[in-house]
């Protein structure tokens, strides 16, 4: 009986023990057991390292031609074997991540800069500033993605940084609409007007409270889009409109191989291989990062 | 007599949508005194949420606007002032909370950060300081461990302590006048009478004008000095607490009044006032109520009621009937074979 006579007032101990958690600690909480997305986490991971560690792991130059060893099978020698140039494979796919990492990363970053300060703009104004910006979303989403990035590096001349402004200006209307919505349906929360009743003004409105709470999608479409950004960079590098030789980016390295590809099929598997495991990774980690920050999405 | 602390005249608010122009408030004139407790009721849509969006310059932008009228605070008149000097009035001399502690407070910050933010927007004080504070208003709101709570997310609380978070942030800068926007209507019952007590306990002690907007008559017994009662954009009926539970003088105030349910009655059905509020804009002529009103006679459809004295103090309703002269709305003859 002594626990009925307990007053509401003072609560069992177990709920003043409750530890604070914030939403981006219970998220990761859920990340954590997630072991299909930690399995892309350590294969994006992996990348990371092998981008950082190139100088030290791979065993030759990248640009280093011996041309008395062009098109050798893998050996104990050349792992992966060589080009047509006697370059070694596995040294070019190891800087490879290099390029592809860089311009997956910067490019979605310059979208998700450019694309939120339209989309909160948009969203957060409305009226004829919102018209503006989103028929102009509307007319990019009008044209197949790579078809503008391709016409975006023709008028700026073929070099991988021309590549990565193309793919980060094609992916801007993605982050925009998606902020856009966000803000819209944030902008109606009470928090919203209740920051406005204590007199805070706009700008601290939008960048300490609509900001914030837009984060979560914006890092699941970021996972996402470094995913697509890296496919798009070895298109446009296939296409000779990316890295120029002798720089190995993937898709270069794939369309220098394509001549050879039954002669040494080995060309093209590694670089191929290696878009392959990247790409899966971002994704594996972003639907990981979507069921953790974002539990009602998941079905 | 001294100025009051807030005076509105002919606030005429409209919303402007794809069907044209929506009279929401449509000539409203009150005041409030220092440190006094107004109670406005009404039902959904009477215009009390847009009359106090408007004293706050927070109507929606581009749909809502205040086409006639003055809001006097102070001595400066808020429908004229810059979007610059609305937003030092907010926060720090007219303060809000709203109806759903639940969503007021953003649920990705402390609560410690969001009352810092609060204090620190208003108050050039350092970040130690505001945080001292604001720990200092939450036990002055009757929350406990209020060290404790600063580290806390507001999904940790409960729907009580989250408005009284609400109010510890609108006390903040220790405002001239709060606008409490159905404060209880999302919150237990048992709640309510708690949240009440905090806020006639805070008028009392800090002088704090409140104005309370509720459509729950219970509400205004407990708290209020005085008493608006508004309908479809209009002040119908106003008076003292006592005046208005005593001696109703217009028939929809009778009419509220009497559907609370009343615990030592033996009533087998609740009385509700038949028809509905009608859209605004919509009555072109005489009374708004007449449709819905049992005392309804041929003056009220032909001619606009104005606010009449009942001789009362203070005491005014918008109804011909109390140019005649008698007591309250319950002991008149029923003119039921003038209803058409």
């Amino acid at each position: 009986m002594a626990e009925l006579a307990r007053t509401p007032a003072t609560p069992p101990t177990a709920i003043e023990e409750e530890r604070t958690v914030s939403l981006w600690g219970e998220a990761w909480q859920r990340f954590r057991k997630n072991k299909i997305a930690l399995v892309g986490t350590g294969i994006v991971l992996f990348f990371i390292m092998i981008a950082i560690l190139a100088p030290w792991l791979a065993p030759y130059d990248y640009k280093e031609q011996q041309l008395a060893e062009r098109l050798q099978p893998p050996s104990s020698e050349h792992w992966f074997g060589t080009d047509d140039f006697g370059r070694d494979i596995f040294s070019r796919v190891i800087y490879g991540a290099r390029i592809s990492l860089w311009v997956g990363f910067f490019s979605v970053l310059g979208s998700i800069v450019v694309g939120s300060l339209l989309g909160i703009i948009a969203g957060y104004y409305g009226r004829w500033i919102d018209g503006v910006i989103s028929r102009l979303f509307d007319i990019m989403l009008a044209f197949p993605s790579i078809l503008l990035a391709i016409g975006i590096v023709a008028v700026l001349g073929p070099s991988l940084q021309n590549a990565l402004i193309a793919i980060a200006v094609i992916n801007v209307p993605n982050f925009g609409r998606l902020i856009r919505s966000r803000v819209l349906s944030i902008k109606q929360e009470e928090y919203i007007m209740a920051a406005k009743a204590i007199g805070m003004s706009d700008w601290r409105i939008l960048f300490h409270h609509i900001l914030p709470n837009s984060l979560a999608p914006i890092i699941v479409q970021g996972t996402l889009a470094i995913a697509t950004a890296i496919i798009e960079a070895a298109a446009l590098g296939f296409l000779g409109l990316g890295a120029q030789p002798p720089n190995p980016e993937w898709g270069k390295m794939l369309s220098d191989a394509k001549d050879f590809l039954t002669q040494a099929p080995w060309t093209m598997i590694f670089p191929g291989l290696a878009i392959m495991l990247t790409v899966l990774g971002f994704n594996l980690m972003g639907d990981g990062l979507r069921d953790a920050l974002d539990p009602r999405m998941k079905s | 007599m001294e100025a009051p602390l807030l005076e509105v005249r002919g606030l005429r608010t409209s919303f402007f949508t794809d069907d044209g122009e929506i009279p929401a408030v449509d000539g409203v004139d009150f005041s409030a005194r220092e440190g006094e407790v107004l109670g406005i009721v009404g039902e959904s849509g009477c215009g009390k949420s847009v009359t106090s969006l408007s004293i706050m310059g927070l109507l929606p932008k581009g749909i809502g606007k205040v086409v006639g009228g003055e809001i006097w605070f102070k001595g400066e008149n808020l429908v004229e002032a810059s979007e610059r000097r609305m937003k030092q009035i907010r926060g720090n001399e007219i303060a809000m909370i709203f109806q759903e502690p639940m969503t007021s407070l953003n649920p990705l910050f402390t609560i410690g950060d969001q009352l810092v933010e609060a204090i620190r927007l208003h108050t050039k004080i350092r970040k130690k300081e505001a945080r001292a504070r604001a720990a200092e208003m939450l036990k002055l709101v009757g929350l406990p461990r209020a060290e404790q709570m600063l580290d806390e997310y507001p999904h940790q609380l409960s729907g009580g302590m989250r408005q009284r978070v609400m109010i510890a942030m609108a006390m903040a800068c220790q405002p001239a006048l709060l606008i409490a926007d159905e404060p209880t209507t999302a919150l237990d019952v048992t709640i309510q009478a708690q949240i009440l007590a905090l806020m006639k306990e805070l008028n009392r002690t800090f002088g704090t004008a409140i104005m309370m907007i509720t459509h729950d008559l219970g509400v205004v017994a407990e708290i209020c000095d005085r008493v608006i009662v508004m309908y479809a954009g209009q002040i119908v009926e106003e008076g003292s607490v006592q005046a208005i539970f005593r001696r109703p003088q217009h028939p929809y105030t009778a009419g509220l009044i009497r559907s609370i349910p009343d615990i030592r009655g033996k009533k087998e059905r609740l009385y509700s006032i038949p028809g509905q509020v009608p859209k605004p804009g919509s009555v072109r002529c005489g009374c708004r109520f007449a449709e819905r009103c049992e005392y309804v006679f041929d003056r009220c459809r032909q001619e606009d009621p104005q606010l009449y004295e009942t001789g009362e103090q203070g005491h005014r309703t918008r109804c011909f009937l109390a140019l005649e002269k008698g007591g309250g709305v319950d002991e008149r003859p029923v003119a039921r074979s003038e209803r058409a």
